[in-house]
């Protein structure tokens, strides 16, 4: 039966399309990451910054904080100015402050987006609280710092920007190791 | 070929040397005939049309007036999930494969599907499939809440229990229409009788085939979504989650690419049905069919490029919006050839208007008024106003009602006299379709409007000034409803008796279906058709 044979060939190639697409679907995660970061979109910005950059003392742009708490997070957070006025290429750190008003130890991740998200790449950070997870013990308070560079190629129609961090609890997945005892 | 042959000899045939069905209920459950699956999944999408109905009935009742008077919100999102899920994958999806069962075989000359057996099993998957979805209703926390394109981190996060059972139901619904999709494709390349070139088949051939292949390449990419959301939910990943890492805009990426191919998966095969009816009222053949086959495939390629424009409004980057506005409004240009081929075909046929084709003229001319609303919303920076309001309500159901299902119920009359080997009361079809026709304008037209004044979609409650346009919507939705129960009837009707069908009823009708008697015998085809005399048979002015 050359038909069964023709058939079962051309089933066969039909089912490695749909692993292929099955795949494909998984593989658009990446592809996504890759994406936001090459073209600095949706607010997505980068690792540490290594680089150095001279100050443009001609310019000023104006960079606003947002502290934001996802659901169920119930730690108070925030910046201790909401704006500053920046030189591109300066470096410039912010401090933001949390405080766990809990009875139990807490483990919390912050996530940051730049609007407009354009702006997103030209805007470095080369220090971050959100580089890393942070603990607080019930009743704890911290400050944490982040320290940024606006790029001095920032697209000139760009005169003010915004940090802004959302904060979650992970405490469920990442549970803070029991403290050291004194 | 014509009234005379006695229907209860059709068994005996001129194609038929088998023996006939099985008896009793194990006829359905083991059954691996085409034309037995075919009903089936006919039968199972009317039921689930009847469900989703009966939850757009409850979701019109409560939007009757404003306030809250029937449902809690909770129970109203539930609804509207419901109601989306079960017409697109329930009804109109099962309905079409129902149709290519029944149709394709017979329309290419083949003995059966491709693969039988797996044709059984990709119908049983669905009845579990939405045993369970429907099963989630009746759970602690309540069913799928989260609207029909689940977007996460509602439908992870902060979704109810069952969203694991609703993960579930659509893989498995999913895995039934990758192995109907498979199938088909694997009918209609490798069963076509010899001498039925690829350039030859009937559109509706055409246009399930690309249909299948968009199956085959997008089912798989929703499953990958889902198995995300189950890896969330459970395992501890974060593709949607941002305290992980992950991007929720990510999903809404993966959605759509899904999402919007599915659109055409949903009106494509009602295309080929249409262009197959219409001919056969205006006695003419199809305008342009070799434009039609290229259309059809410009549009399943362009429906590749256009996701985005589902999300104008989550912040894609300014060149983002002009390439998705731009490559959605380019579908607009093969889906035009379509509808001008159909007025050409119209244009100087001896025209009659049978209930087949009421719906069908109707379906060019309300799929062209949901065509123009879609093109409005693909303006990108319009659409920031219409987004998430009723106008795109308006928008969806005028191309899946009158497109979708209207081009399904014109199928389904078009061929009841080969299924049944009876006419249908045309005086009854004829009410089905001015009910339906009156019932759906109102029940949708003026969600335009309280669309583009801002009504928000998704909402058990809304502003006093909306109020006269959602009662008219109600009412028409509530005509609408009621009428389907009529389709009921006339089908039932139909198969218990009415005038015996000639092997070909319509006399304008084109097609290897018409060929065999009505109803059409168990099996068709066994020896292949010969082409070359049926063709010379069809110039014949004296036949039929
Ligand atoms: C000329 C062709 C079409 C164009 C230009 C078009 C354009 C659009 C656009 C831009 C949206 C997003 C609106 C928004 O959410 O703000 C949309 C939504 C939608 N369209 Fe279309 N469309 C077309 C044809 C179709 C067809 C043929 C179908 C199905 C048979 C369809 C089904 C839908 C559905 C279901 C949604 C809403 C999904 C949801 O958010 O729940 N469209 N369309
Ligand atoms: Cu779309």
């Amino acid at each position: 039966m050359t038909e069964d044979r023709q058939t079962r060939r051309l089933v066969l190639r039909l089912c490695v399309l749909v692993v292929a697409m099955f795949g494909f679907g998984f593989a658009l995660v990446p592809i996504y990451d890759v994406m936001c970061q090459a073209f600095g979109i949706n607010g997505k910005t980068a690792g540490a910054y290594q680089g150095d950059q001279v100050q443009d003392a001609e310019r000023q742009v104006r960079v606003q904080f947002l502290a934001t708490n996802a659901a169920d997070m119930v730690w108070t957070f925030g910046p201790q100015a909401d704006e500053v006025t920046v030189h591109p290429g300066a470096s410039t750190q912010m401090i933001f402050v949390a405080y766990n008003p809990t009875d139990k130890p807490m483990t919390a991740q912050a996530i940051p987006s730049v609007a407009p998200s354009k702006a997103a790449a030209y805007f470095h950070k080369t220090e971050c609280f959100c580089f890393t997870q942070q603990v607080l013990q019930p009743g704890e308070r911290i400050e944490m710092p982040v320290r940024f560079i606006v790029d001095r190629d920032l697209p000139a129609d760009v005169r003010h920007l915004t940090l802004a961090y959302t904060l979650f609890d992970i405490t469920a997945r990442k549970p803070p190791v029991a403290q050291a005892t004194p | 070929m014509s009234a005379v042959i006695d229907p209860h000899h059709a068994g005996h045939g001129l194609t038929d040397h088998h023996h006939g069905p099985a008896k009793g209920l194990m006829r359905w459950v083991l059954t691996t005939n085409h034309k037995d699956i075919g009903t089936m999944y006919l039968w199972f999408s009317f039921a689930m049309f009847l469900l989703g109905g009966s939850m757009a009935m409850v979701i019109r009742a409560e939007l009757f007036q404003p306030g809250l008077q029937i449902v809690q919100p909770e129970f109203f999102n539930q609804m509207t999930t419901m109601h989306g899920l079960i017409m697109v994958f329930g009804a109109v999806m099962p309905a079409f494969v129902g149709l290519a069962n029944w149709m394709v075989p017979m329309m290419i000359g083949a003995p059966d599907m491709a693969l039988p057996r797996m044709n059984n099993f990709s119908f049983w998957l669905l009845p579990a499939s939405f045993g369970l979805l429907v099963s989630t209703l009746f759970m602690e926390g309540g069913g799928p809440n989260f609207g029909w394109t689940f977007y996460a981190p509602l439908s992870t996060t902060y979704a109810p229990e069952s969203v694991t059972f609703f993960i579930f139901a659509i893989h498995l619904l999913g895995i039934s229409s990758i192995m109907g999709a498979i199938n088909v494709v694997a009918t209609i390349l490798n069963l076509r009788a010899p001498g039925m070139t690829l350039m030859k088949m009937p559109l509706f051939v055409w246009t399930w085939l690309i249909t299948g292949f968009l199956l085959i390449a997008v089912m798989p990419v929703l499953a990958g979504c889902v198995t995300m959301m189950l890896m969330d939910i459970h395992f501890g990943t974060s593709f949607f989650s941002a305290a992980g890492g992950g991007d929720p805009v990510l999903f809404q990426h993966v959605f759509w690419f899904f999402g919007h191919p599915e659109v055409y998966i949903m009106i494509l095969p009602a295309f080929g049905a249409v262009s197959s009816i219409i001919p056969a009222f205006a006695r003419k053949p199809l305008f342009g069919y070799t434009s039609m086959v290229y259309a059809t495939a410009s549009i399943a390629f362009l429906s590749f490029i256009v996701w985005a424009h589902h999300m104008f409004t989550v912040g894609i980057p300014l060149t983002g919006e002009l390439f998705f506005m731009y490559a959605t409004m380019l579908i607009a240009v093969p889906t035009g050839v379509k509808v001008f081929n159909w007025a050409s075909t119209m244009w100087q046929g001896s025209m009659t208007f049978e209930t087949p084709m009421l719906f069908s003229v109707a379906f060019v001319i309300l799929f062209t008024i949901g065509g123009f609303s879609g093109l409005m919303l693909a303006i990108a920076p319009a659409d920031f106003q219409y987004h998430d309001t009723y106008f795109v309500v308006a928008h969806f159901h005028y191309v899946l009602v009158p497109g979708a299902i209207f081009g399904i119920f014109a199928s389904a009359y078009y061929w009841l006299p080969k299924w049944t080997g009876h006419m249908y009361d045309e005086t009854l079809g004829k009410l089905h379709f001015w009910m339906s026709f009156v019932g759906m304008n109102l029940a949708f037209f003026p969600m335009h409007f309280v669309g583009l004044a801002g009504m928000p979609r998704r909402i058990p409650d809304y502003n006093m000034m909306f109020a006269n346009f959602n009662m008219v919507s109600s009412i028409g939705a509530f005509m609408f409803g009621a009428t389907q129960l009529l389709f009921l009837f006339i089908v039932i009707k139909c198969i218990r008796g009415g005038t015996p069908a000639a092997a070909k009823p319509w006399d304008g009708a084109e097609g290897l279906e018409w060929t065999v008697p009505s109803p059409a015998p168990y099996h068709t085809f066994s020896t292949p058709p010969d082409m070359a005399t049926l063709e010379a048979h069809r110039t014949d002015p004296r036949h039929d």
